[in-house]
């Protein structure tokens, strides 16, 4: 401290709104160099490349009846074909909420146990900043990481197939990607809020991957008993219109729809349709805009779930003690 | 006092039922090193919490440089540096990247705060470590990297919470020299908490006496010392064995009691103030080989233990 102005006047050189900008810069730094990065990166790269070999294959099997089939391109995300069980938009809802928990479970905990939160908090910046600048983070990588695998594919659909994707083609995956990464916000959404509630990372880790086992295991069981409760036992229609109903409070099922929906433009609805509807239909594509209307309440839902979680998690920290 | 730094009346905070910091009343000018001295659990992290508008308080009033803490935090917060206890850092950045995020948090432009970052490295002695992960640091370097980094801002106030535990003694006499330096050169403010007494009255201009939340003495180190009316405690070095040493003793109004200590040929012998040399000399009348006599203490470490006595035996 060699010089000679040693305490700062005072004044109002503290910009608001900067504090979170810092926080995240410094989280994505360290989740780019983190362990956890690299390890996802693997098993997403091995997922996309084995699902993506085995849709290719399978578009080229039947290549020759295939002319005129529309948006052909986006096919690659969603047929599969032996012995790959699933297509790749499958891969990704299924892997989505590990992305997510990955970099939000340890946001607060992870400060606790490191003993750096009471440091951090006494620099002039609010605490909400703390907390938004490690979700901003969080899904600035995951949108990275989804957005290199998007591209990744498209390369080895064009460069094994030879389909150049269209513009429309092009919108439904940018569309999608934006909807894939809100997913994604919602799991970071749920384990940030899990590593405000606990003090170590291991157990809200635990919580948020338990949450995520459950829904996407026994989800069908639990929305099937619950439809039982409220639809008429004799009316299977009715009963299945409830279980649908009752299941898009899962954010996996208004995933799945919204995925289904914007990357197949002959996909109309994501309600249950009867043989008369769709004998009496006129088959024509939906635009992208059409596609989005259709799911834009699924987008909608899934936005306010995550909002309403960020911001459980959000009211809780700001009244927490800063000592655990 | 003129211009008053920190003021905090009647300040108390509760939780529940438990009376944390029962109605403190503080009152630190610039320049000034203030200690707040008492067992862990006193209150003293909470206090300091309160200051800086982490923990609100249940009750009183705090002013911090004219700001109210809880109202302004971020102006409160940009002018207050504040070493933790157990001051912890990002394990994978080195010593140098951890400074640099406070620094940029404290919004200082990227070259000043590099260049203080250097200083400041070199004034607590981690230049050599600086680009090493702080996950390889000893507990010591992470709290002269604290030190560091509650100083990037320039701090017109410093808040230590128990800046000289885990440190070895060389280092706390550093660091008491570097806290000394601040507050005569710089006219900072600073406010360091410890339940280590020896180490910190030294560098104290005032402290308070910190006991179960309540301020139990406040004052010059050696004023409170003065006004101790408690025994002294006196260490008397001789080969005479115990029964002697009773026997001379016996009769005697000032001694309070005698006790054998851990080490062979040495005794605690407790007396009324102000007479020692009255033991002294019973002592060799009654013949007894002396090989030293020493004031176990005669300084806050007494005062101290006077009021934890009062506390654990309320006997007057």
């Amino acid at each position: 401290m060699a010089d000679s102005a040693v305490i700062a006047p005072p004044g109002d050189r503290y910009r608001l709104g900067h504090g979170w900008k810092v926080v995240a810069r410094k989280e994505f730094a360290d989740h780019l160099l983190s362990a956890r990065f690299y390890v996802l990166i693997l098993i997403l790269g091995v997922a996309a490349a084995g699902a993506v070999f085995a849709a290719s294959g399978g578009i080229r099997s039947v290549a020759p009846s295939a002319v005129g089939v529309p948006a052909l391109f986006l096919k690659l995300f969603t047929v599969t074909a032996e012995p790959v069980p699933f297509p790749l938009v499958v891969f990704i809802g299924f892997l989505a909420p590990l992305l997510g928990i990955m970099f939000g479970f340890d946001a607060i905990s992870g400060e606790r146990s490191q003993g750096t939160l009471p440091r951090l908090l006494a620099q002039p910046i609010h605490r909400d900043e703390v907390i938004l600048g490690k979700f901003v983070a969080g899904l600035a990588v995951v949108g990275l990481m989804l957005l290199a695998l998007v591209i990744f594919v498209s390369g080895i659909g064009i460069f094994r197939l030879g389909l150049i994707p269209t513009p429309t083609e092009i919108g439904r995956l940018a569309v999608w990607l934006v909807v894939a990464v809100i997913y994604v916000g919602f799991w970071q959404a749920l384990a940030t809020l899990a590593s405000v509630s606990v003090p170590r990372a291991a157990t809200s880790a635990l919580i948020a991957i338990g949450i995520w086992l459950v829904l996407s295991l026994f989800g069908g069981f639990i929305f099937r008993a619950a439809a039982n409760l409220v639809a008429p036992a004799d009316d299977q229609g009715a009963l299945l219109q409830a279980e649908v109903t009752l299941s898009r409070i899962s954010p996996l099922t208004l995933f799945s729809e919204s995925s289904t929906l914007l990357l197949d433009p002959t996909e109309r609805t994501v309600d249950l349709v009867t043989f008369d509807q769709i004998n009496r239909a006129i088959v024509s594509d939906l635009t992208l805009t059409q596609s989005l209307l259709v799911v834009w309440p699924q987008i909608v839902g899934m936005i306010a779930l995550t909002a309403a979680l960020f911001a459980i998690a959000y009211v809780l920290f700001m009244r927490q003690e800063v000592r655990a | 006092m003129a211009n008053p730094t920190i003021v905090a009346s009647r300040l108390t905070k509760k939780y529940g039922e438990v009376t944390v910091v029962n109605a403190l009343d503080l009152r630190l000018q610039a320049g000034e090193v203030f200690g707040l001295l008492g067992p862990n659990g006193a209150g003293k992290t909470t206090t300091i919490l309160m200051l800086l508008g982490l923990i609100e308080p249940t009750s009183g009033s705090i002013e911090v440089l004219g700001l109210d803490p809880a109202r302004n935090p971020l102006e409160v917060k940009s002018r207050v540096g504040y070493l933790p206890d157990a001051v912890g850092f990002y394990d994978s950045m080195t010593g140098r990247e951890n400074l640099k995020f406070t620094a940029r948090l404290n919004q200082l432009p990227k070259t000043e705060g590099d260049q203080r970052i250097v200083e400041l490295l070199e004034e607590v002695g981690l230049t050599e470590a600086a680009d090493r992960p702080t996950g390889t640091y000893s507990r010591g370097m992470l709290q002269r990297l604290g030190i560091a980094d509650a100083l990037i801002k320039r701090p017109a106030i410093l808040i230590l919470d128990e800046p000289t535990t885990s440190i070895d003694p060389e280092g706390v006499a550093e660091m008491l020299a570097l806290i000394r330096n601040l507050a005569e050169d710089r006219q900072v403010t600073v406010l360091l908490s410890s339940h280590l007494l020896h180490q910190v009255q030294a560098v104290c201009d005032r402290v308070a006496i910190f006991v179960k939340g309540t301020v139990v003495a406040q004052g010059a180190p050696h004023e409170l010392a003065a006004k101790n009316k408690g025994p002294e405690h006196v260490e008397v070095h001789t080969t005479a064995d115990q029964a002697k040493v009773r026997a001379a003793l016996t009769g005697k109004s000032f001694v309070q009691s005698v006790q054998p200590a851990r080490v062979p040929n040495v005794y605690m012998i407790q007396v009324n103030r102000g007479s020692t040399n009255q033991l002294i000399a019973s002592l060799v009348q009654a013949g007894l080989e002396l090989s030293g006599v020493r004031r176990a203490s005669d300084d806050l470490d007494e005062v101290y233990r006077g009021y934890f006595h009062r506390e654990e035996a309320p006997v007057g």
